[in-house]
């Protein structure tokens, strides 16, 4: 072992790496690659697939929605039936094989294991089953769409009776099978992955990596593992409750019910038995969704502020606080289903006690930028709109988790309005942040800015139009998960705003080719990136762009700074690598 | 300039006194993250990440509990009785076979455990043994490890004999609710088992391929932890069975 410096600027510890031999070939290169950058773009591309997924079947719901007898190309004319199974399908694939898969499959797979110095994740052939499973879990429920009777249609909460009867609706035969299978696919590729990140982050971290000097997008990765750990197993085994009601018999859901007349089979199960499991794995879902969203954005917002984050403790707190709390407010999304009021009370003070780290972090966001020599680029643009998106849909939260509003609100548009804003878009302007922020890392060269500027005005614009409305509509009492609107007289009024909100979506889904086409021009044509263009701080920027196989090139990094030291008073540049030597500062 | 909030004690960044020096070993607490993993640090990674393994398969079966306990105190409508009744039904378990069964796998505990010690021991003496010229003596060789395979295999197929006694009972997994839940629970935990047999088999095999005694001990120290887990477990199921019938 060799102790050295590099260039007088950083510390590294050199040594014989048993990473440091890239696999050849390339099925070993690319396909079934070991190494977490190759798992990371490709838990990335899959994502990528998957949210055009989503976004066409949405495209189709807001067309149908304002021309209901409208006939589409590919699809025909969409019936009912139909509607409830692209909302079905869009929800799943959203939630599952987007905000879950991009954030920390994606760039967690990625950037985790370089941010702790590490030269990969603590079990790389786990890493990989992880991301081939995930892989099968979306094939499994894209044929769905292609089976008899299509795609199932009780929504992507699964609620039975609906869901755990084959003779409810035409998507609930094979592909409601196949939905289950394809959520218990998932979540064993995300236990497989938890496991992994955990592991990693507690036993991989280079020296000097303490925990209190992660970058908070290393904190917002681990919380999020712990919480999938914890979760994902619930929904599995809900999961397989459900498929042996549907296939073997049993009554765990199903109470005695008559579908079209006749007597079914079973008796005695309870809905909210699968309520009660369901939203126990699906609220910290929103977490998982969205912690990552609150790393990146510190991360960026430091940056791009040049400022160290403001109160870097109470982010790690309080992101574990949402996190422990996260557990304990499923029954929330319960109030409609009947509960005694005292557990609605618990329930409802224990959602609003989430409003206090959540709060904690937009504060410290803003005192992040306040004063900073602000740098607005794409990343910067995109982790600001976070920030607004956040408080935009979480502002809605409070009112929500007032059993008495709920009511009221629960099955409108609000709901929709309030979850879009929190949980879909503002973790997806976390991954677009996340994306133009480590593009360069990645493939070595610069995302085009004016390009990436221009889809973000259109796509924050956009998404404000589409989801803002949702409130009003809600409050007027405009329904949710109805295919149409023009046959009831007082929602048929509500429809001018419905059309507008058509054709915000057209124009924010079409502004999303802009961003298809920046990503896929500038990997190859964009110009050529430095390893560390944004003057950023963290271990990724201290090695080699795009990293080595090993990610350190055969040097193990030695952490002596925080994550976030911009602006340290005495130091020659205005900000401090990670890996600079202690006494770099004082110079 | 900026208001700076400092992410690390100021000393850290060179303010003090006295300079800086980075951690001898490890991010936190003497970890050596970055280091070529040795076979401590592979040893205590692998058994972070059983005890991940073996809080996912805690929250498996703690939800397929609440569903149990939540399942067994719902009425439901009688029509003839036009009243609400419990249908959680009643399941005559073949408890003598069980018995048996949760004897043979806590059997299997102890020679797994036997053999976890076998191979510490043959790792921590692999130094002194490569040494020239010195011996240790004649080992005493027992194969714990394929005693345990075979008890484990006896143990799925005790259940696979207690499910026929069962199905001879007139007890399906749609018989009532109480008997699709007997069902579930001895088959997950079934499906779990069959894992650590795998497993064994893997660690036997490592032993007869003469792999390192290292690499052999962290497969060994591994499945040992799982098999004593699925030991746990097994009881855990057995009582709620019993207990809460």
């Amino acid at each position: 072992m060799a102790g050295g410096t590099g260039g007088g600027e950083t510390v590294m510890v050199a040594m014989e790496n048993p990473h440091a031999h890239a696999p050849q070939g390339f099925i070993r290169k690319y396909i079934f690659s070991l190494d977490h950058k190759v798992i990371g773009i490709q838990y990335f591309f899959l994502a990528l697939t998957a949210v055009f997924v989503g976004m066409f079947l949405s495209l189709l719901m807001r067309i149908h929605m304002i021309w209901p007898m409208a006939v589409l190309p590919l699809v025909g004319e969409i019936k009912p039936e139909t509607y409830l199974s692209l909302l079905t399908m869009h929800g799943t694939i959203m939630v599952f094989f987007v905000l879950t898969t991009a954030p920390q499959g994606g760039f967690g797979n990625y950037f985790l294991p370089i941010q702790i110095g590490a030269p990969d994740m603590a079990f790389p052939v786990l890493n990989m089953l992880s991301f081939w499973t995930t892989f099968v879990g979306f094939i499994v429920i894209l044929c769905a769409f292609f089976v008899t009777g299509g795609a199932p249609l009780h929504g992507w909460t699964g609620y039975p009776p609906l869901s755990a009867l084959s003779s409810t609706g035409p998507g609930e035969q094979l592909g409601a099978d196949l939905w289950i299978t394809s959520i218990a696919i998932f979540c064993v590729a995300s236990l497989m992955g938890a496991l992994n990140f955990i592991t990693t982050t507690l036993d991989l971290r280079a020296k000097g990596m303490t925990l209190m000097r992660m970058p908070l997008t290393v904190w917002s990765w681990f919380i999020t593992a712990i919480l999938g750990l914890l979760a994902f197993g619930v929904l599995l085994s809900a999961g397989i409750l459900l498929l042996m009601d549907r296939n073997l018999g049993t009554s765990f859901y199903v109470p005695l019910v008559v579908v079209n007349g006749q007597i079914m089979g079973h008796k005695g199960g309870s809905p909210l038995l699968w309520q009660h499991l369901f939203w126990f794995f699906g609220h910290p879902e929103v977490y998982i969704a969205i912690l990552p969203g609150m790393g990146v954005a510190s991360q960026v917002l430091s940056t791009f502020s040049r400022k160290p984050i403001f109160g870097y403790r109470a982010m790690v707190y309080a992101m574990l606080s949402i996190g422990f709390f996260g557990f304990m407010v499923w029954g929330h999304h319960m109030f409609m289903s009947g509960m005694s009021p005292y557990s609605a009370f618990a329930f409802s003070l224990l959602t609003m006690c989430i409003g206090v780290p959540s709060a904690i972090k937009t504060f410290n966001w803003l005192g992040t930028m306040y004063k900073g020599r602000i740098r607005f680029h794409t990343p910067m643009l995109y982790a600001i709109g976070f920030v607004s998106l956040f408080v935009s849909g979480g502002l809605s939260g409070p009112f929500l988790a007032q059993p008495v509003l709920d009511i009221q609100l629960h099955d409108t548009y609000f709901v929709v309005g309030h979850f879009h804003l929190i949980m879909g878009v503002a973790a997806i302007f976390g991954i677009f942040a996340a994306t133009y922020y480590w593009f360069p890392k990645m493939f070595g060269r610069m995302m085009n800015e004016p390009l990436g500027k221009l889809h973000f005005f259109i796509t924050l614009a956009g998404t404000y139009a589409i989801f803002m409305p949702m409130h009003y509509l809600g409050m007027a009492g405009q329904t949710r998960r109805y295919s149409q609107f023009t046959e009831v007289a007082y929602q048929a009024k509500l429809l001018p705003l419905q059309t507008f909100m058509t054709y915000a979506a057209i124009i924010t889904i079409a502004a999303q080719f802009i961003f298809v086409a920046n990503l896929f021009w500038s990997m190859f044509k964009g110009t050529k990136a430095s390893d560390n263009p944004w003057e950023a701080t963290t271990l990724e920027w201290t090695t080699a762009t795009p990293p080595p196989h090993d990610n350190f090139g055969g040097v193990t990094p030695v952490v002596n700074h925080g994550p976030y030291e911009y602006g340290v008073p005495g130091a020659p540049k205005d900000y401090v690598m990670q890996t600079d030597p202690a006494t770099v500062a004082a110079q | 300039m900026a208001t700076y909030t400092p992410t690390t004690p100021i000393d850290r960044i060179g303010h003090g006194h006295k300079p800086p020096v980075p951690p001898a070993a490890g991010g936190d607490d003497g970890r050596g993250g970055g280091d070529v993993p040795n076979y401590g640090a592979r040893l205590r990674r692998a058994r972070l990440g059983l005890a991940c393994g073996i809080a996912t398969v805690c929250m498996v079966f703690i939800s397929l509990t609440s569903a149990y306990i939540v399942r067994q105190g719902l009425p439901t409508f009688d029509g003839t009785s036009n009243t609400y009744v419990r249908d959680w039904g009643r399941v005559d378990l073949p408890w003598m076979l069980l018995a048996i069964n949760t004897a043979v796998l806590l059997v299997s505990s102890v020679s797994m455990e036997l053999a976890r010690r076998k191979a510490a021991l043959q790792a921590a003496l692999a130094p002194v043994k490569s040494i020239p010229g010195v011996s240790l003596g004649e080992e005493k060789s027992f194969p714990w490890l394929g005693i345990t395979v075979l008890l484990g295999i006896g143990f799925l197929a005790g259940q696979w004999l207690a499910w026929g006694e069962l199905h001879a009972r007139g007890f399906f997994v749609d018989t009532n609710p109480n008997s699709s839940f007997v069902f579930l629970l001895t088959i997950a935990h079934a499906i779990h088992l069959v894992g650590g047999v795998i497993a064994l088999v893997w660690a036997a095999s490592a032993s007869l391929l003469h792999k390192p005694v290292e690499a052999r001990r962290i497969v060994v120290d591994i499945t040992a932890w799982y098999w004593h887990f699925m030991a746990v477990l097994w009881i855990y199921v057995f009582a709620l069975l019993g207990l809460a019938r």
